[in-house]
């Protein structure tokens, strides 16, 4: 039952074939049976999800038809759910019980899905293994002494070890589309403003975006629906229609054109890698696409200007964790002076300590122009890049890592080992544009990923493409040793 | 570059965050290496750009000035650590 997708579940339901007090108590077993091999989940909402359940098979009944009615999902832990604790990955908020939903978690629960829990991360999304979790890190499904990728590794471990059909993520600089490389998984991050950050705690808050995580683009594609919404408690959320997504996975790629950055070709990459993306370049050439040569000339500056831009925003962000209202509060402050140092050195682990103060470096008087102003100035350049590359191309593909999974630890003392990391993805972020990843190969038993990047708002080609590519392979069917499929 | 110790005792301060005498060379050290790869921003021309630090193209939307809102304190202060008639508690400030 496990290993049905979403599309496949809901289907199984009409049909009465199962029902989904029996898939969720199925995936409810096998998160407490499994996951301790990986630690993805650090909530498990039981009794709310089997009561969830209960409703939905009620209203199944009935004939209600709202789009993922009894269908289970697990949300990252940086989604506020009314009443269910909310960590964000982090001591400073492992006591912290919103009193509200996100509304990502208001869309789902509307869509008449059912939370089974919450799942582990990076703290405060800051890094690229799931590594920094104060609950400890996530292992990959696929080698356990080996990272998942970061920060949404909770999420796209719990999909690999097949705990869950599809789950919620968040992406600032890669941070869904990395993970999904590593554990073998699609997930899609939309273009900025496309999904409501609306109680989803921040980072960067112009570079956050929440978006779904599951086996197949045609997942993503029902979970996107559900997620995509206008929000006027966000005000950087875009009021613009939402597409039905799912509408048009059917169409033929023939005439698409692709952009193929050379930039993201050139030394670091890992020869695996390399192949297997390229070889799934071909494949979509036998499907009639075009394949045209771009350059994305300021792409090195991408790693440089995101570690200014991320950093500052998230030391204004992170000022709201002081001890007063809610969260970790220090023992015994002698005054307020203390009362904000020591809970706030004691609530952040050590990765986030460096990024409050790479930023509050950044904004600092006398700084702000070199660092700051320069970095946003670098932003424009790259997203200039992206508007020249498509005027020739219609979507941009390449590899989602430079490499498969890393082991713990290997990234060592050298931060800047890990963010670079990210220098495939840190652009869309910069640019505001969506981007998914998608399983193209198996290299050492390590899945890698194939980035599709479109233009503002061209999700539904992007996921039109993602699926045309899962009916002539089946890279998105592999399933880790050891679990059972 | 490297980072003197007092940039680190007054970014810690700006911060709010503690920082243990102990640490402060390791975060010299770290933050060191990240403001070397930023430095390579400088190199970038940006001089062709005019009105940059808002390339998103967004504008501020704005709504009636109308109370729309219900008063949820009690909610939001049953999860606060100290609280006190409605007051959020904090050791004293004034003498």
């Amino acid at each position: 039952m496990h290993n049905f997708t979403i599309t496949e579940l809901i289907d199984g339901l009409k049909n009465k074939v199962f029902s989904s007090t029996e898939i969720t108590q199925h995936f409810l077993s096998r998160i407490k049976n499994l996951d301790p091999s990986f630690n993805s989940v650090i909530t498990i909402t039981e009794e709310q999800a089997i009561e969830a359940a209960k409703q939905a098979d009620q209203q199944l009944a009935k004939g209600n038809t709202a789009s993922l009615c009894g269908i289970p999902v697990l949300h990252k832990d940086i989604f506020c759910t009314n009443g269910v604790r909310t960590s964000c990955g982090s001591k400073m908020l492992d006591n912290f019980i919103p009193p509200y939903d996100a509304t990502v978690v208001e869309n789902f629960k509307n869509s008449g899905a059912i939370m089974l829990g919450k799942t582990n991360m990076d703290e405060f999304a800051m890094g690229s293994s799931n590594e920094t979790s104060f609950y400890g890190p996530v292992k990959n499904p696929w080698a356990t002494n080996s990272v998942p990728g970061g920060s949404s590794g909770g999420s796209a471990a719990a999909i690999a070890a097949r705990l869950a059909p599809g789950a919620t993520a968040t992406d600032t600089g890669g941070s869904i589309r990395q993970p999904a490389a590593l554990c073998g998984i699609t997930g899609l991050k939309p273009t900025y403003g496309r999904v409501s950050r609306w109680g989803m705690i921040a980072f960067a808050s112009s570079l956050d975006q929440g978006g779904p995580m599951a086996r197949t683009a045609e997942d993503c594609a029902l979970l996107l629906n559900c997620m995509a919404s206008y929000d006027h408690k966000d005000s950087t959320c875009v009021d613009r229609p939402v597409p039905n997504y799912s509408a048009n996975l059917g169409d033929s790629v023939k005439g698409l054109r692709i952009g193929i950055p050379k930039e993201y070709f050139s030394e670091g990459i890992n020869a695996g890698t390399e192949k297997a993306v390229r070889e799934s370049l071909a494949e979509y050439e036998k499907m009639g696409a075009e394949l045209v040569e771009i350059s994305l000339p300021n792409t090195g500056l991408s790693v440089p200007a995101y570690y200014v831009i991320a950093p500052a925003e998230a030391s204004a962000n992170l000022s709201r964790f002081d001890g007063v209202k809610y969260g970790h509060r220090c023992d015994d402050p002698k005054d307020l002076e203390d009362l904000y140092r020591r809970t706030r050195a004691e609530g952040f682990g050590d990765e986030v300590q460096r990024r409050i103060l790479i930023g509050t470096y950044c904004l600092s008087a006398g700084y702000y122009d070199a660092y700051y102003g320069k970095a946003q100035q670098v932003r424009e350049l790259i997203r200039q890049d992206f508007t020249q590359a498509f005027e020739k191309v219609d979507l941009i593909m390449g590899p989602t890592c430079p490499s498969p999974a890393f082991e713990f630890g290997s990234k060592g003392n050298d931060p800047v080992a890990m963010y670079l990391e990210d220098i495939y993805t840190i652009s869309t972020n910069l640019a505001g544009l969506p981007g998914m990843s998608l399983p193209c190969g198996i290299v050492d038993n390590k899945p890698v990923g194939l980035q599709i990047i479109g233009n503002y708002f061209d999700e539904a080609r992007m996921l039109n493409a993602a699926h045309q590519f899962q009916q002539v392979t089946d890279w998105h069917k592999q399933t880790p040793a050891g679990i059972e499929s | 570059m490297s980072i003197e110790k007092q940039t680190i005792e007054n970014l810690a301060t700006l911060a709010r965050l503690e920082i243990d005498d102990k640490r402060i060379e390791e975060i010299s050290h770290r933050l060191s290496s990240v403001l070397e790869l930023v430095d390579q921003l400088q190199a970038a021309d940006t001089t062709s750009l005019v009105d940059s630090q808002n390339s998103q193209q967004e504008i501020q939307r704005l709504r009636e000035d109308k109370v729309t809102e219900t008063n949820q304190r009690e909610a939001f202060q049953a999860i606060a650590p100290d609280t006190e008639d409605g007051l959020y508690l904090v050791p004293k400030v004034i003498d």
